[in-house]
């Protein structure tokens, strides 16, 4: 056990922190959330100075583009980037941490050189067709249809919880094509390009009252054979191929923010007043605020083993389900503690959902997606009691 | 940056898990519970495994071991319930060689803590008592006194209730163990919350080992979510806790790397949350055999509760985190 960071490592470290200062003074502040196209091109052109200076694709391979860099640089770039204020992954998210690891296991040269490089300049917004109406956390019960015929497929059905299915270029789309075949052997995975005729998106307003997520119609769509991406009807191992890397590091950059969140909570309740005193003087406020801060520091050590291990084993375990059920429960009660500190102030919305920022009311009501999104924390503790803990499936 | 076990500290837990397991199995245990308690035999082959010389220099009889191996030492002393005076044993081995040889036996006390319960009492012949900055040595021989015999809480931990005149009167016979009474509580913390990461460790295993093999509505229990998302809760607060707990050993054996007090005390926070919790529903998943006297469940919840009450409480350790925030 070493908690010291290699000479690589820090000057992995000291030489981003450099390049860090001397670009972020120059990088505006992120637009209003319900400007699409500003936020397009926000993200885009933060990610093309990422690629620029060779930090994009941070833990892809060196050959397709990537870094290459150990998952501990990985964590180091999260760090650095999040402490610093640099623009988080933002529309890019669904391309560098789902679809672009997905090609580059799976995709044939063609599809990789045609993707891979556009991903990383920031050139190329995906979105994720997984979830439908009928299929939930019962994923693999998808519905949508796509019929072989001549060189194309034609898919019609509908994907729900699309995030950015409005302003994306590509889409991972997992379709039906047997429906014979038990329901975990009859699905494929398609690049769908957006602009086919046939594709709706409609998007649907969140309780925080954001437009992040669309359901996308899909109506007689000819998505060509070429796009397939694995076999067919081997969709569900190609998905989840990556399911895996993407509960590894989504979390590291909310995480740090909500440390720093729970050391600004301190100073709001030394700085309020009621009547004559502060609530910090309230000695049961004080405990809740460090036990608040007990579990986020435990949860950064338990991230540090969880990267420690993917250092060694080259996966992510399923540590991941054990620190998302966690960190949701210790993200509610950060925004809840936030909330009694806040009082009435809190009737207002001040900014936005950012997982990264935002105002606390926000954020308050983004918890709730935590529980839910990428598998709900009834699932996660599904994966916990079965896999980790070998009790025995319901079904 | 490895934050893993590596190879050594792997065989140091493996060669501890298989002592304590053949040592202290379930029916060694109830043994001696009904005895009343460890017997000197378990205590000299635990100074014989060098449990106590751990973090003791070589040239004074120890193993000139890291923290991070006392964190896996006492988790696998947790997780069997290894009953005894462990924690303040350790501690006084650092200025008290007789303790690493195991022929003291050292039980602790804090001066300001009222009633003045003793643990161990007649197994124990020495006291640490920590007194303001000092921590103060008194032998102790309790043959010809009387003291408020007391029904312990956990049958595995015997207390004595200690009268006030009787108390004043050993301090006037005391000499000083040690002088950072700081020290002894950051320390004895750390290691608290190894022992009650084990503690977790244990109920867990042992409820999942139930859900397994209990059947009902012609399923093991463990099928059904109700008793699954109870296990899973369990997991969750045991892998938390165990993170913090190497994470404060590893800053206990490099402070370079961080603060020393706020990590202690976030591991005694986590592994106190997770010992109550996993001791909880170990009981809980055995039903109603959970609440009879011939199963552990009982014995993962006492002890957690007689470690929430030895030193600072992990209640007051969110206090310090609050303090040291900013």
């Amino acid at each position: 056990m070493e908690l010291r960071y290699t000479p690589e490592e820090t000057a992995f470290r000291d030489e981003l922190v450099e390049w860090l200062e001397s670009v972020l003074p120059s990088v505006g502040s992120p637009p209003d959330r319900h400007d699409w196209k500003s936020r397009r091109s926000y993200d885009s052109a933060w990610q093309k100075m990422l690629y620029d200076a060779g930090y994009a694709g941070i833990n892809w391979p060196k050959e397709y583009g990537g870094r290459g860099a150990t998952p501990t640089e990985h964590l180091i770039f999260l760090e650095e980037t999040t402490k610093r204020g640099a623009p988080y992954v933002g529309m890019n998210f669904v391309g560098l941490l789902h679809a672009g690891p997905t090609l580059i296991v799976e995709a044939t040269d063609e599809q990789k050189q045609q993707h891979l490089p556009a991903i990383l300049r920031g050139e190329e917004i995906w979105c994720q067709g997984f979830s439908e109406p009928n299929a939930g956390s019962d994923l693999a019960s998808l519905q949508t249809r796509a019929i072989r015929d001549g060189e194309d497929y034609v898919v019609s059905g509908q994907k729900i919880w699309t995030s950015f299915g409005h302003a994306a270029d590509f889409c991972e789309l997992l379709v039906r094509t047997d429906t014979e075949a038990p329901k975990h052997r009859g699905i494929t995975w398609l690049i769908c390009p957006m602009d086919l005729p046939g594709i709706t998106p409609r998007p649907i307003r969140t309780i925080v009252g954001s437009e992040e997520f669309c359901e996308v119609f899909f109506d007689e769509v000819r998505v060509p054979v070429a796009n397939r991406v694995g076999p067919e009807n081997d969709g569900w191992r190609v998905a989840m191929v990556t399911f895996s890397f993407e509960r590894g590091t989504a979390f590291i950059s909310e995480q740090l923010t909500a440390m720093a969140q729970t050391a600004e909570l301190a100073e709001l309740a030394k700085k309020i007043t009621r009547g004559s005193t502060t609530p910090w003087e309230d000695a049961s406020l004080r405990k809740e605020i460090g036990s608040l801060a007990a579990h986020l520091d435990a949860l950064w050590a338990l991230t540090l083993r969880n990267v420690s291990q993917a250092q060694r084993t080259g996966v992510p375990g399923p540590g991941g389900s054990v620190f998302k059920l966690a960190f949701s429960s210790v993200k509610t009660k950060l925004c809840e503690l936030a909330a009694q500190l806040e009082g009435r102030a809190g009737l207002e919305m001040r900014g936005d959902d950012d997982p990264t920022g935002g105002d606390f009311t926000a954020q308050r009501l983004y918890t709730l997606s935590l529980s839910i999104a990428a598998g709900t924390s009834q699932i996660q503790r599904n994966i916990i009691g079965e896999r980790i803990l070998g009790l025995p499936k319901e079904r | 940056m490895d934050f893993e076990l590596s190879d050594d500290q792997i065989a140091l837990q493996e060669a501890m898990r298989a002592f304590c397991e053949s040592r202290c199995d379930s029916e060694a245990l109830h043994e001696l519970a009904d005895a009343g308690g460890p017997t000197h035999q378990l205590w000299q082959e635990l100074a014989e495994m060098g449990v106590f010389g751990l973090c003791v220099p070589e040239e004074q009889g120890g193993a000139s071991l890291g923290w991070v191996e006392a964190m896996v030492v006492f988790e696998e002393l947790g997780r069997s319930l290894v009953p005894g005076p462990l924690v303040a044993t350790f501690l006084a081995a650092q200025n008290l060689p007789e303790a690493v040889s195991g022929d003291a036996i050292v039980t602790m006390l804090d001066s300001a803590a009222r009633p003045v319960m003793l643990e161990h009492p007649d197994f124990a012949n020495h006291l640490a008592v920590i007194d303001g900055e000092a921590v103060l040595s008194i032998g102790i021989d309790w043959s010809a006194t009387d003291n408020d015999e007391a029904t312990s809480l956990d049958p595995l931990t015997p207390v004595i209730r200690i009268e006030e005149e009787h108390f004043s009167s050993l301090l006037e016979a005391s000499s000083v163990l040690d002088t950072d009474a700081y020290l002894w509580q950051l320390r004895g913390a750390a290691l608290l919350a190894a022992q009650q990461l084990g503690i977790a460790a244990g109920a867990t295993a042992s409820a999942v080992a139930y859900a397994q093999e209990r059947k009902q509505f012609d399923k093991p229990i463990g099928q059904f979510q109700a008793v699954k998302h109870l296990c899973s809760d369990m997991l969750t607060s045991v892998e938390v806790a165990r993170a913090a707990v190497y994470f404060a050993g590893a800053i206990l054996d490099d402070p370079s790397f961080g603060d020393e007090q706020r990590a202690v005390s976030t591991a005694r926070l986590m592994a106190s949350e997770a010992a109550n919790l996993c001791g909880r529903n170990c009981v809980q998943i055995h039903g109603g055999m959970g609440y009879t006297w011939e199963m552990d469940a009982h014995l993962y919840l006492k002890r957690a509760w007689v470690l929430d009450m030895t030193l600072t409480p992990p209640e007051q350790h969110a206090e310090v985190v609050a303090q040291l925030l900013g």
